[in-house]
This record gives structure tokens, sequence and C-alpha cells, in this order.
């Protein structure tokens, strides 16, 4: 396996949780009750500290001199390396805990298997994250619970989240020739073997949440890994870096 | 222990061993709590006047974790050691169940329900937890979860009936 395999990699699983992270913390002020303001900006924490460990280590591996700040706030969208599904716009609350859970429902496959991976800093990581993808999937579980079997609306909000976003969980479980490489050398599990655990836990929850999965065929496209992204992305980074990009290097 | 004198300036000067120095170094966001009782120091290993110890973090988002270290310096400076280094590990991961006996004993007293034992069969439990948290005021187990989440990533929110009184709980991961 190449330090340049292990670095693309790395940065797959960190800007999925920055970008995820940064998405929630959007809620924070605007959240719909005092509860759900404080239990995302507590979510986004998380994702975001996953996010600061795992590039991190990306840009220690890399050894061009970049640090995690570096590789969040220098970087285009055409280098980002996570899902479309956790770039899109929140939506209203059913499409931010919709898109939540079936990324959480990932997270805990994933965090789960990459525990016993042979890359130790990222067997430590992960152990930590399955913890809190843990919790987290139980916080927007239990949302998709209560929308889908909740009054018409909120079922039908719920309803009309799922149908939107289900296309976009076609890659989440799409190995690449990166992926190969990395699971053939024990780094990372095999994508592929992880589908079914989140198969059955959301068909388990959108059943008692009377929600009915969506016919439509999930998008599997690879152009994100090429840094092809939706024009969503773009708009976050702009939010995100205008900082650093007008005053590089500030610190407070 | 019995000590062995070695004799020279900076044992002399010493205020301590690392453990009962970092055993005044307080959770800046639970100041009850000593980083000690908190069970994130993993490690202080003395080598002459320097002194290499290794801490995990709580959450992986945990704002402290930066405060933490520098009051660890700070601590161990102060207590005479000339270099202190500090080292951050992430394995294995932290778990409340590493908190000590006294440091649960003074959340309970602060106000807080200390976390009880991790179970991981039951860590997943979407919609069908009863997770039922005494009370620290009263010690009903009448109580209702308000809220996952809380003031500080570590925390829940909670409400005891019998009491009436709203409370946090030390969440056990």
């Amino acid at each position: 396996m190449s330090h340049a395999s292990l670095f693309e990699y790395l940065l797959r699983l960190g800007d999925d949780r920055l970008i995820l992270g940064h998405r929630l913390s959007e809620w924070c002020g605007h959240g719909p009750i005092l509860e759900e303001d404080i239990a995302l900006a507590n979510t986004a924490l998380d994702f975001i500290g996953q996010a600061n460990l795992l590039l991190g280590l990306a840009g220690t591996v890399e050894g061009q001199g970049r640090d995690a700040d570096a590789l969040a706030y220098l970087r285009d969208a055409t280098a980002f390396r996570n899902h479309p599904l956790v770039e899109l716009p929140n939506g209203d609350y059913a499409f931010t805990m919709m898109r939540s859970f079936l990324f959480d429902a990932y997270d805990v496959q994933l965090t789960g298997a990459l525990q016993r991976s042979s890359h130790g800093d990222l067997a430590g990581i992960a152990a930590k994250g399955f913890k809190e993808a843990s919790y987290h999937v139980r916080h927007s579980g239990e949302w998709v619970l209560r929308f889908g079997d909740g009054t018409a609306e909120s079922h039908r909000r719920a309803q009309e989240a799922l149908d939107e976003l289900w296309r976009w969980t076609g890659t989440l479980f799409m190995p690449d020739d990166f992926d190969r490489e990395l699971a053939a050398a024990g780094v990372a599990p095999d994508l592929a073997s992880l589908q079914a655990g989140w198969q059955a836990m959301v068909a388990d929850v959108l059943a008692r949440a009377t929600l009915e999965v969506p016919r439509v065929v999930p998008l599997t496209g690879r152009g994100y890994r090429r840094g092809e992204h939706t024009e969503h992305l773009g708009h976050l980074l702009a939010e995100m870096q205008v900082l650093q990009r007008q005053h590089p290097g500030a610190r407070w | 222990m019995v000590g062995v004198e070695t004799g020279g300036g900076a044992e002399a000067r010493r205020g301590g061993e690392p453990l009962d120095i970092l055993r005044t170094v307080m959770d800046p966001e639970v100041p009850v709590l000593s980083i000690v009782d908190l069970g994130i120091v993993r490690g202080a290993e003395v080598n002459g006047d320097t002194v290499r110890v290794d801490i995990t973090p709580t959450y992986s988002g945990c704002p402290a974790m930066r405060v933490i270290e520098e009051d660890v310096i700070a601590a161990l400076k102060a207590a005479g050691y000339r270099e202190v280094a500090v080292h951050t590990v992430f394995q294995p991961a932290w778990t409340t169940d590493w908190m000590t006996e006294e440091g649960r004993t003074r959340l309970r007293e602060y106000g807080i329900a200390p976390p009880g034992r991790t179970d991981t069969a039951t860590l997943i439990q979407i919609g069908r937890g009863t997770r039922r948290v005494a009370c620290p005021f009263c010690g009903s187990q009448d109580t209702e979860v308000k809220s996952e989440f809380g003031s500080t990533a570590c925390k829940s929110l909670h409400v005891c009936h019998a009491c009436r009184q709203p409370f946090e709980h030390f969440k056990a991961i």
C-alpha cells in the first residue's frame, strides 16, 4: 500500500466528517427546540473533532507540511473527497435527520470495522468514532421514528426526505481501486461487506417508522472521487473557508 | 512506597510523584473531577527531571483537551519538573468505566448522576431504550431522559419525577 493511497483514503474519511459536521453546525442557533439545537451542536463537534484527527493524520502521511487546518480550509471543492450525501443542504428538520440517519447507520458499520484496522492510529480514532456513531444513530434514528410514525404532516415530510436522499446512498458501499488496495492491506474493511448491516438497520427503522423504501435506483457515479461534486459543496466551502482565505494563517 | 534518594537538586525540588500532582489538575468543564478521576491519564513516566504524560481524549471533539494539556504542563513544572512532554494516545479508547469511585462520588455530590457501566451489547437501541438513571438528589429511579445531549458532549439531560428536579447525567460510553 502506498502513502498516496493511504492519504487518499484518510481524506475520504475526514472529508465526510468535516462536511457533515459543518452542515449540522449550520443548525446552531436555528434548532427547532433548544434540546435539538444543543444535540446538533454536540454531534457537529464530534464530527469536526474526528475530521481534525483524520485530516491531521492525512497531513502526516502526505509529508508535505500540510496540517488538518490547511487541508480543511485551503483546498478547493475539486480536491474534496466526501460523498455527495453529506454536502446536500440541510432542508427541513426531517431532511436533516433522515440524512444523518442514513449516514450514521453507515458510520456505525464503518467505524465498527475500522477499529480492527492494521493501522494503529486509524484503529484508535475509529474506536472513539464508533462510540460516537452509536449515539448519533440512536438520536437520528429516533427522530426518523418520531417523524415517520408521527402526524400526517411529519410522515409526509419524512417520506419526501427519504425519497430525495435515497439516490445519494448508492456510493456508500461501492469500492474503487483505492478501497480494494486498502482492504487488501488490512487498513480498511471490504466496503461491500458492510452493506448488509446497514440495510438491516435502515430497513428495521424505516419499517417501524411506517416509511416506504423508495423504488428509485441509487446513483453510483464515482465522479465525486475525482472532485466532481454537486453545486452545493462550493457554497458550503465559501462560507466555511472565508476567514482563512481572507486572512491566511489567522489564529485566535 | 519506599523512597530511594538518588541525591541531587531536581529530585529534592519536586513537589511529589506525577500522578499525585495530576490529581490536582481539574477537568475544566466538570471542575470537581480531576483528570486522574476522569481516567484520561494513561501513564506518567519520569526520567531524571523530565516527565512524559500520556492522556487520551474523552470525545473526538472535546474542546477541553488543549486546556488540559496546558494545565498538566503548568502543574508539573510548578512541582519542579524541568521538562514536561504531553502525548495524546488513542488506543484503547477512553471509556467512562475508567472513572474512579471517588470521582463518581464527587460527581453525585455535585448534582451530576455518575455513569453506569457501559454495555456495548445494548449500545445501539433505536427507539427501544429504557435507560433509567438514578436521581443524584433524591436517589429515585423514577426519572426520564429529556435529551441525550447536554451542556457538554459528555452529559445528557434528565428530570426526576419524584423530587421534580432536572439534572444532568454523565453518559456511559
